[in-house]
């Protein structure tokens, strides 16, 4: 097996173990929310950072998946973190995004993300107000199916795995290439073959699908969810983004290194500051919109690259082969 | 049976007739050359041909099928390639990967769609451009890479819109033997240009158009020759 495999392999067997070290339930508290959130990066970057669909509602999509879950829970149709409450969950969240992306991405500019952040307002409001399903303001809340952290540390392992090594297999193959070509050129797409509208589609029903998975674990960890929580722009929507930006768009690792700065700038910022804790949080966006635009794995690769590049130049004086 | 037909194709924009009643055929197997003053709404030909607009009124037929409205993608899909004037590369992508893109249009497997690329690349002769990003290309290779990918589509009609502007003397050569070599591989060309050393030594047949609409055909001789090609380039006290 290559490298490629066996470093990312590796690296998951040590976090799997994670749990039996440490038991300090804080700390895998921060752990979880950190994995959560590389499944939230990864899924709009798949959108927004691969094929060039920015959405301004990904909450929209968590929600969903939190709803569905938090009704049959509610209802008595799932037990508490049934595995397929989870799927249900992405289901019904790419379910929605059918319905917006069929409608949206037959036009092009920023009709798909006003549309979305909309529907993520109309989703809230609805939530808010049908109070038969969803218990309006007082919101959902059951008891957790487990006591212990370390059960919810692995599902949401392995969805950031499954999730990750889902994203790297698609962008790999002709989806990947078809995704990357619509983000640099639609026209250009189009005339070499690819019908850009469906392939937007396939895109946002994948990134669609693993938010509201991660929408489904979040009420199951939490036990406790109302529509100001999950269909929330400030703390779902635009933190994806912020995520993703402040990892590296369309990169691997960008949101699960943008995820992880996230989770532990705004744990300390909240005890030091107190409520002063989103200006810090704004400013530290502003620092890396100017000096890191490519976010931290995009700057981090890009100076790999250049210095790769200036070891493989040959010296100065002339290229090689005329000098032998 | 024509490859390509166009049967009094008109497409207006509000007001504006950009062609008018165009009737012409490319038969398999030629160099078609279209040329006219600049405006003369030869690029706006290609774009009704290839589906980026659908004709205000009148028919596309190729390979006897109608195609006039379908989608770009799906005339591609059909056989008909074409490049852009303004080039539009995928700046981000590498140049294999640029060409990958498009030979994904005949495969899944990439796999055999590296192997595509690379054949369209070898053909092309940008073996040494290949690792090298697509917006990082002087013009030249631009203009280049748009065929390539054009070729890796596996097209039988090939349009090609002033694929030599901006080109060095040395570059128009090599462009020449190279869009020779497209041809005696078996892909009809049907090719806008304004250098017309060029439009004249390669292609059997010329169209001058002129305000949207058609004013001579034939041989270049018989075009090049014509009062009236010679009054739209060079005012009627030429002609």
């Amino acid at each position: 097996m290559s490298r490629s495999v066996l470093l990312p392999l590796g690296g998951l067997a040590l976090l799997a173990v994670v749990p039996t070290v440490v038991s300090n339930p804080y700390v895998l508290h921060m752990l979880i929310l950190c994995l959560l959130w590389t499944v939230l990066g990864q899924s709009w970057n798949l959108l927004g950072g691969y094929t060039g669909q920015v959405s301004f509602g990904h909450a929209a999509f968590f929600g969903i998946g939190a709803y569905t879950t938090g009704i049959l829970v509610k209802t008595g149709m799932s037990p508490a973190a049934a595995w397929w409450g989870l799927l249900l969950g992405g289901l019904a969240a790419a379910g929605a995004s059918a319905v917006i992306g069929w409608i949206c991405f037959r036009l092009r500019g920023p009709y798909f993300a006003l549309s979305v952040l909309a529907l993520a307002e109309v989703l809230r409001l609805v939530a808010l107000n049908w109070k038969q399903l969803t218990n309006g303001a007082e919101g959902i809340l059951f008891i957790p199916a487990f006591n212990s952290k370390s059960w919810y540390y692995w599902i949401v392992l392995a969805l950031a795995a499954v999730s990750m090594a889902l994203i790297r297999l698609v962008m790999h193959g002709k989806l990947g290439f078809y995704f990357l070509a619509i983000r640099e050129d639609q026209d250009c797409a189009e005339s070499l073959g690819i019908n850009a509208t469906k392939y937007k589609l396939i895109s946002l029903l994948l990134s669609a699908f693993f938010t509201g998975v991660a929408g489904s674990f979040y009420m199951n960890y939490m036990g406790f969810i109302d529509p100001g929580i999950v269909f929330s722009i400030h703390d779902i929507s635009v933190m994806m983004i912020l995520v993703t930006m402040l990892g590296g768009v369309a990169t691997t690792w960008g949101p699960a290194v943008g995820a992880a700065i996230y989770i532990l700038m705004s744990e300390v910022f909240r005890t030091y500051l107190k409520s002063g804790h989103l200006v810090f949080f704004g400013l530290l966006i502003i620092v890396i919109i100017i000096f890191f635009p490519q976010g931290i794995v995009g700057t981090l690769r890009e100076s790999l690259q250049r210095r790769k590049r200036r070891l493989a130049a040959p010296p100065a004086g002339g290229p090689l082969k005329e000098a032998a | 049976m024509s490859l390509l037909e166009l049967k009094d194709v008109t497409k207006r924009f509000g007001g504006l007739q950009a062609v008018g009643h165009m009737t012409f055929t490319v038969e398999k197997g030629e160099i078609f050359g279209l040329i006219g003053p600049n405006g003369a709404g030869k690029t706006t030909v290609f774009n009704v041909v290839n589906g980026f607009y659908a004709p205000t009124e009148g028919e596309i037929l190729f390979k006897g099928e109608r195609i006039d409205g379908l989608k770009p993608y799906a005339i591609c899909r059909r056989g008909l390639a074409r490049t852009f004037q303004v080039v539009k590369p995928l700046a981000r992508l590498t140049v294999l990967e640029n060409v990958m893109v498009s030979a994904f249009s005949r495969t899944d497997h990439r796999g055999e769609a590296s192997r595509i690329a690379l054949e369209a690349i070898a053909f092309t002769e940008m073996e040494a451009w290949r690792d090298r990003t697509a917006g990082s290309l002087p013009l030249g290779m631009r203009k280049r890479l748009e065929m390539a990918r054009a070729l890796a589509t596996k097209p039988e009609l090939l349009l090609l819109d002033e694929n030599f502007a901006g080109l060095n003397p040395a570059e128009v050569e090599k462009t020449i033997a190279i869009v020779r070599k497209i041809h005696e591989s078996g892909v009809t060309i049907l090719i806008i240009e304004h250098n017309m050393r060029v439009i004249m030594s390669i292609s059997q047949r010329l169209l001058c158009m002129c305000y949207g609409e058609r004013i001579a055909q034939g041989t270049p001789q018989e075009v090049a020759n014509d009062p009236r090609v010679i009054e739209a380039y060079l005012g009627a006290a030429h002609a």
